[in-house]
């Protein structure tokens, strides 16, 4: 078990480049915005480069992405350490992020890290095998509190036992479906929607599902 | 116009004035942080909050222009209360260090804390701690004192060029500067210091050396290249502690390069403070009337023609007039200032200055550089011609052509070729840039060093010539022709005449003289940067050097007399800088030990071989320089003059441009004795050629 | 309550799908050319009508706010739609559910407001959390270029129209419109003094409109039943319907689509199963996201849930994200989490905010525990009021309003605990 160590610390790799493919894609998200405005792709372009490395963003593809926007890397590093998603050093395969704001934590949030805690040893700003933890503020999933964020994936209505039946799943290598843990379809009423009675749920449809895109 | 009202008063000004500026033009005091005027308005530190009647929130005065009918109030309770509770928020994480901070007596936080904050802390909490940052040899960061205006990364971005400080992280735990850490590679860096309102940021070399109310401060010029910044001497004792820029906005507006702020420890060493006199092959420490003697001695006898005498770059013109006219009484013509070779000061004045002044960048709309690099050479000039193509937003693009050597000069400009040849195809319309200066209004061609001194330098100057009377840099109310010096002293010089005078030898002359025996007697004022070796090895197999200086730098070491002159914070002396701006440095400190200041060395001497110069106190002296040149009877005047007949038209050689400065940080024995200039060779120089390699 | 047949939101759970096929049978990009052909000036006009409000938390009268950018490009310059999709506010998630299951319901939004205000293009700015629904987004897009729906000629209607999706990177700060705009520009997330507004001067130096995922997504419904019918929705002012997000101490948290002023004990009662242990067991409520200030019980029995209603009880109906709060709740904790949140998310650009926000955590933290005096109550809300108004953005505000809030209606209970903690220490001294 790790705790959560400063840029610093952290060997860095000597030399980062995209891929063939993802330098295609690069090129693609630089032409949604107008010309001489390349500077737009910065955020997805680091994006990029932290799913090409693993889930985290070593200064040398900073520098990468610099470079091929024509960016002083000054900018860059100001843009990769504000914004919260930016891993500046290594996580592990599943990066837990548990919300801890107001509507979840009405609602149990302290009890989802302590099912994350016994289940995969990692506490709080910490990384266990595969695992590594971390608070996260407000998701955005807040009628289907508490939740938490693994990778790309929420996974919402928890408590204490489905969270640990969710991270057993993970460390099973299983891909738990996403979205609500008890059964809800999305933010309807637990016990069925209260408006549109008339209407009918078709419940193969699945609006949410993961999509490799954009 | 914009009429409002501000406590009380109906004031109209200009559109776009801001609220700030409104008040300031009242008289009001509006306190600031982040606002500078010369940097771009952030509005983020909040102090100038003011109250504007029917806004729900007060407004921050330096962001807001002022527009008709607004009603402000900036001493209301609203204001008053805005105020204090930022002064509370910057001091909550401000550590209360004052006596062991080296802004302390003069730093904006201390003194509006006085004038706006709380008496007492209501803060209960530790304060942040924020780890040091390594901003290179001269600048000492203490960053948990930071406020995050951010007028150091404005500095470096708008006014400096490199774009190396940011803000990293955010919220509290936002922390300035280069993310990776590295020294900052700007020759301005030093004015991050000046900039930093609190003491996160201040000067290594000072640090801890002295209280701004122990200083005496000084008034005066500086001459570490041509362009003559207004700088403060701040001296205790007899020692110089620092030095920092003044405001002149035609010169340096409130800039200085980092030699003219750093390069002051060279001063206190290898200084020459005593005259020498060579006995058996060794310099010996001698009293002045046996220097004297010893000159004397070579000098009795000789012909007029078998003396002569070079002036270095730092020459004062006080100390020139006197070593000239102490020539001329020895019936000497043999006299150059131009160590450097320049083919350039014969023909009238407009033909050697900078004639648009350093302002007139602000006008121009086409710049082509020749054989300079400004960035290196010149940083206030080239900092002026970033400023003008900064605006090029709002008043039209700049458009930079360089023929020379291709470097970063913090702006964009076209490459158009290394040397003559490239000149020459400018000169007959083959170059596209051709084009660029006919288009434009206010064309301007910036002719350096690297251009004038080789043998084709005449032919080079009269083409640089031809090309801004072609092209239409030359006509009424614009002289778009601008020769870049690098030495402080020599316009000065080149005013006085400092030059071969009928049948004499200039410096390449002087130096065949040496050596044929032709030339018996050289003179040295200060020049370090030829070839002393050309002068031969000794008196008996060359020449006798009599050398006048500060520094036991290179000519010193050849010299048969040290005759110990002052350094320019040691002496009130006259330069003429590039735009031929007659200016006065001043006396901070006395030189050390035996030294004196370099005219009255002359005088003295004159007298002891009966040739008694007629001047006794620096006001003769400078009645007499302006007897020989009415431009010194001005002071700080920009010259307007048309352009006459100079260069001279000829063949041109193909080698490209070389600027002569290779290394900005050591370029005279003032920077080449300085401690503080050789780490910056080390750490900016060095790393910058080893990642070109 | 709002009859089903006033449903703008009809896909809000995600019975149906999301593409396109579905879409369209859900009435979306029904003859939408039609639409487009009413021209700048009637959209404008319907949406003024409407009396719609911004979705996103001010609630300025979108069509006002339209009717700002310029008529006629001077210098070239084009005009750009940005929409707000960075949904991060504390106690919302109304916009992700329109991303993620009627993404084209938002997309026709879109385009109908980008002839609305003359606009060239429009970008989506997506919080970078919400990654799946960020795809469901560009699956729709690429969906309605392959149809001909965007892009050149947009649904045949001679007006061309591009729509990008953009994604943000995890900062709070980005909801602010011209933070948007920065980060959209490639920059840090920091919000830009005013003036120049957006309309003058937004993305890129162009003209610019920004505008909240929920008030573009019911664009179409306004154009196509016509603005009275959206303004005879709700009362006065306060028109149309509006997407509650219930969460917290309910029976049963949901999202739900009503009409703007019903009163929030029937919301909460009605459609999230009332308060857990009931409606007496409540302690308070923050009925519009964290921003605004927490109103106790007494005033929850009675209020309204619109703009002026909520206003009037000194506090307001931001996003609608209506947090629940029983009597077991630790009041002060609940806040401390919210002033957590607003130093974490403070871009750290000005002073007020920068440091005040940690300050304010620092000692309300201390208080829940009772370490504190009672003076220091007053010296908190000082430093609120020492933010609110201060800074560049309203985050300075909200910051300070849930603090404010918790010392005007649970003063009590701060003091109770800093003398408990008192009496306790006096009696481990003796």
């Amino acid at each position: 078990m790790t705790t959560a160590t400063s840029q610093a610390e952290v060997e860095q790799p000597a030399s980062f480049a995209f891929t063939a493919d993802n330098l295609k894609r690069a090129k693609e998200i630089i032409a949604r915005y107008p010309e001489a405005r390349q500077q737009s792709a910065v955020m997805p372009l680091l994006d990029l480069a932290q799913r090409q490395n693993g889930n985290w963003l070593p200064r040398a593809a900073m520098d990468h992405v610099a470079e091929l926007l024509e960016m002083p890397r000054i900018r860059v590093y100001e843009v990769a350490s504000f914004y919260t998603m930016y891993n500046k050093t290594p996580v592990a395969k599943h990066f837990v992020q548990v919300c801890r704001t107001t509507p979840c934590w009405l609602c149990g949030s302290d009890e989802i890290t302590r099912a994350i805690k016994d289940a995969t040893g990692a506490g709080v700003g910490e990384t266990s095998g595969d695992f590594t933890v971390v608070e996260v503020e407000c998701l955005g999933a807040c009628v289907n509190a508490p939740m938490v964020q693994v990778n790309d994936d929420y996974y919402e209505d928890l408590d204490y036992d489905r969270t640990v039946a969710l991270m057993d799943a993970l460390k099973n290598g299983e891909r738990p479906a996403i979205g609500s843990q008890t059964g809800r379809r999305g933010s309807e009423a637990a016990s069925g929607p209260t408006t549109m009675l008339k209407a009918r749920p078709r419940p193969e449809t699945d609006g949410g599902t993961k999509k490799d895109k954009g | 116009m914009p009429k409002l009202t501000i406590d009380g008063i109906e004031i109209e000004v200009e559109p776009g004035t801001s609220v700030l500026q409104a008040c300031e033009r009242l008289g009001i005091e509006i306190p600031r942080f982040c606002f500078h005027d010369r940097l771009s308005v952030p509005a983020n530190c909040r102090m100038c909050l003011v109250e504007l009647e029917r806004s729900p929130k007060p407004i921050a005065s330096c962001a807001n222009p002022a527009t008709d009918g607004m009603v402000i109030h900036t001493d209301s309770e609203l204001t008053k209360k805005a105020r204090k509770g930022v002064m509370e928020f910057l001091l909550i994480n401000h550590p209360l260090d004052c006596p062991i901070c080296d802004q302390g007596g003069e730093c904006d936080l201390q003194d509006q804390a006085v004038a706006y904050g709380l008496d007492h802390s209501r803060y209960q909490e530790n304060k942040r701690a924020v780890k040091e940052k390594y901003l290179g040899p001269l600048i000492k960061t203490f960053m948990t004192r930071c406020i995050h205006c951010t007028r150091c990364i404005r500095f470096a971005n708008e006014i400096a060029g490199v774009e190396e400080l940011g803000a990293t992280g955010r919220g509290e735990h936002m922390e300035i500067g280069t993310y990776i850490e590295s020294a900052i590679t700007s020759e301005l860096s030093g004015n991050l210091i000046d900039v930093c309102p609190v003491g996160a940021l201040t000067s290594k070399p000072y640090a801890f050396a002295a209280r701004p109310w122990e200083l005496k401060r000084t008034d005066s010029i500086d001459v570490m290249d041509a362009v003559g910044s207004s700088i403060r001497i701040d001296s205790r004792g007899g020692e110089v502690m620092r030095v920092l820029p003044r405001l002149h906005e035609d010169v340096n507006e409130e800039w200085i390069s980092d030699k003219t702020r750093f390069a002051c420890d060279g001063l206190k060493r290898q200084r020459l403070d005593r005259p020498y006199v060579r006995k058996d092959g060794r310099l010996q420490p001698a009293t002045w009337p046996e220097a004297f003697a010893a000159v004397a001695d070579r000098l009795s006898g000789l012909k007029g023609e078998e003396i002569a005498a070079i002036a270095g770059d730092l020459a004062d013109a006080e100390g020139l007039m006197a070593l000239k006219d102490l020539m001329a009484s020895l019936g000497s013509p043999n006299l150059d200032c131009r160590q450097d070779g320049a083919k350039i000061g014969e023909g009238p004045r407009s033909g050697y200055i900078f004639n648009t002044g350093i302002a007139g960048i602000e006008s121009a709309d086409a710049i082509l550089l020749v054989g300079t690099n400004p960035r290196w050479e010149a940083p206030m000039v080239n900092a002026r011609i970033r400023k003008r193509w900064l605006l090029g937003g709002q008043i039209g693009a700049l458009k930079v052509g360089v023929v020379g050597p291709d470097v970063d000069l913090t702006y964009r400009k076209e490459h158009l070729g290394a040397g003559p040849r490239t000149l020459e195809s400018i000169a007959q319309g083959k170059n596209a840039f051709a084009d660029v200066l006919k288009a434009a209004e206010h064309p301007m061609v910036i002719v350096g060093m690297g251009a004038l001194t080789r043998s084709d330098g005449a032919a080079v100057l009269a083409m640089a010539r031809s090309i801004s009377e072609t092209y239409g840099a030359v006509k009424e109310g614009w002289n778009g022709f601008n020769v870049l010096h690098t030495a402080a002293g020599r316009v000065g010089a080149l005013d006085l005449g400092f030059m071969p005078g009928e049948g004499g030898r200039d410096l390449p002359g002087i130096l065949d003289g040496a050596q044929s025996g032709a030339v018996k007697l050289v003179w040295l004022y200060g020049a370090d940067e030829f070839d002393v070796s050309q002068l031969g090895p000794d008196a008996d197999n060359g020449a006798f050097v009599v050398y006048q200086g500060h520094h036991g730098d290179r000519a010193a070491h050849r010299a048969d007399v040290i005759l110990p002159g002052a350094a320019y914070t040691e002496k009130n002396a006259t330069y003429v800088n590039t735009e031929g701006r007659v200016q006065r440095a001043r006396m901070a400190v006395f030189p050390p030990g035996d030294a004196r200041e370099d005219w009255r060395i002359i005088r003295a001497f004159s007298e002891t071989i009966g040739r008694k110069l007629p001047y006794d106190s620096l006001t003769q002296v400078r009645n007499r320089l302006a007897e020989v040149n009415p431009v010194f009877g001005t002071l700080d005047r920009l010259p307007e003059e048309g352009l006459g007949d100079f260069g001279e038209a000829g063949k041109v050689g193909s080698a490209g441009f070389v600027s002569p400065v290779d290394n900005f940080y050591m370029t005279d024995p003032i920077s080449r004795a300085s401690i503080t200039m050789a780490k910056c060779m080390d750490e900016i120089v060095g790393r910058a050629s080893a990642a070109a390699e | 309550m709002l009859r089903d047949e006033d449903r703008i939101f009809t896909n809000l759970y995600g019975w149906y799908g999301a593409d396109l096929e579905a879409s369209r049978q859900r009435g979306i990009w029904d003859n939408t050319k039609a639409l487009v052909a009413l021209g700048r000036d009637e959209v404008v006009e319907q949406v003024k009508i409407s009396g719609l409000r911004g979705r996103g938390g001010a609630g300025f009268p979108t069509g006002l706010k339209w009717s700002f950018m310029p008529k006629q490009s001077k210098d070239g310059r084009p005009s750009y739609l940005v929409i707000n999709a960075d949904e991060s506010e504390p106690g919302t998630c109304k916009d992700r559910e329109i991303l993620r299951y009627d993404p084209h319901r938002l997309l026709e939004g879109a385009l109908l407001s980008g002839v609305g205000m003359g606009a060239s293009a429009c970008y989506i700015y997506i919080r970078g959390e919400f990654y799946n629904e960020g795809s469901a987004v560009q699956v729709a897009i690429d969906e309605a270029y392959d149809a001909g729906l965007l892009g050149k000629n947009a649904c045949g209607s001679g007006y061309d129209y591009d729509v990008y999706l953009h994604r943000g990177a995890g900062a709070y700060i980005c909801g602010e419109e011209t933070a948007l705009l920065e980060s959209l520009e490639g920059k840090k997330g920091q919000p830009r003094n005013k003036p120049p507004f957006p309309a003058m001067a937004g993305l890129y130096g162009c003209p610019t409109t920004v505008n909240n995922v929920e008030t573009i997504a019911v664009v179409p419904e306004i154009l196509r039943r016509g603005g009275e019918w959206f303004g005879a929705l709700g009362r006065p002012k306060n028109c149309g319907t509006k997407l509650f997000c219930i969460s917290g101490h309910v029976t049963q948290p949901c999202n739900v689509e009503e009409e703007l002023g019903i009163p929030l004990k029937e919301l909460i009662d009605r459609h999230a199963g009332g308060v857990r242990g009931g409606w007496d067991n409540l302690l308070g409520v923050i009925p519009g996201g964290s921003s605004v200030p927490v109103i106790p019980k007494d005033i929850c029995d009675t209020v309204l849930m619109d703009f002026d209603s909520l206003r009037d009880v000194k506090t307001a109906l931001g996003t609608a994200g209506v947090i629940v709060m029983d009597r077991s709740t630790d009041i002060v904790e609940a806040i401390v989490r919210l002033a957590h949140f607003y130093m974490h998310e403070s871009c750290g650009q000005c002073t007020p905010c920068r440091e005040g926000t940690g300050w304010m955590w620092r000692v309300l933290r201390r208080m829940g525990k009772g370490q504190a005096t009672v003076e220091e109550i007053d010296t908190l809300y000082e430093v609120t009021k020492e933010i609110e108004g201060h800074t560049i953005c309203a985050l300075g505000d909200a910051a300070a309003w849930p603090v404010q809030g918790l010392i005007r209606h649970f003063r009590p209970e701060l003091e109770r605990r800093i003398q408990a903690y008192r009496r306790e220490a006096q009696a481990r001294a003796a």
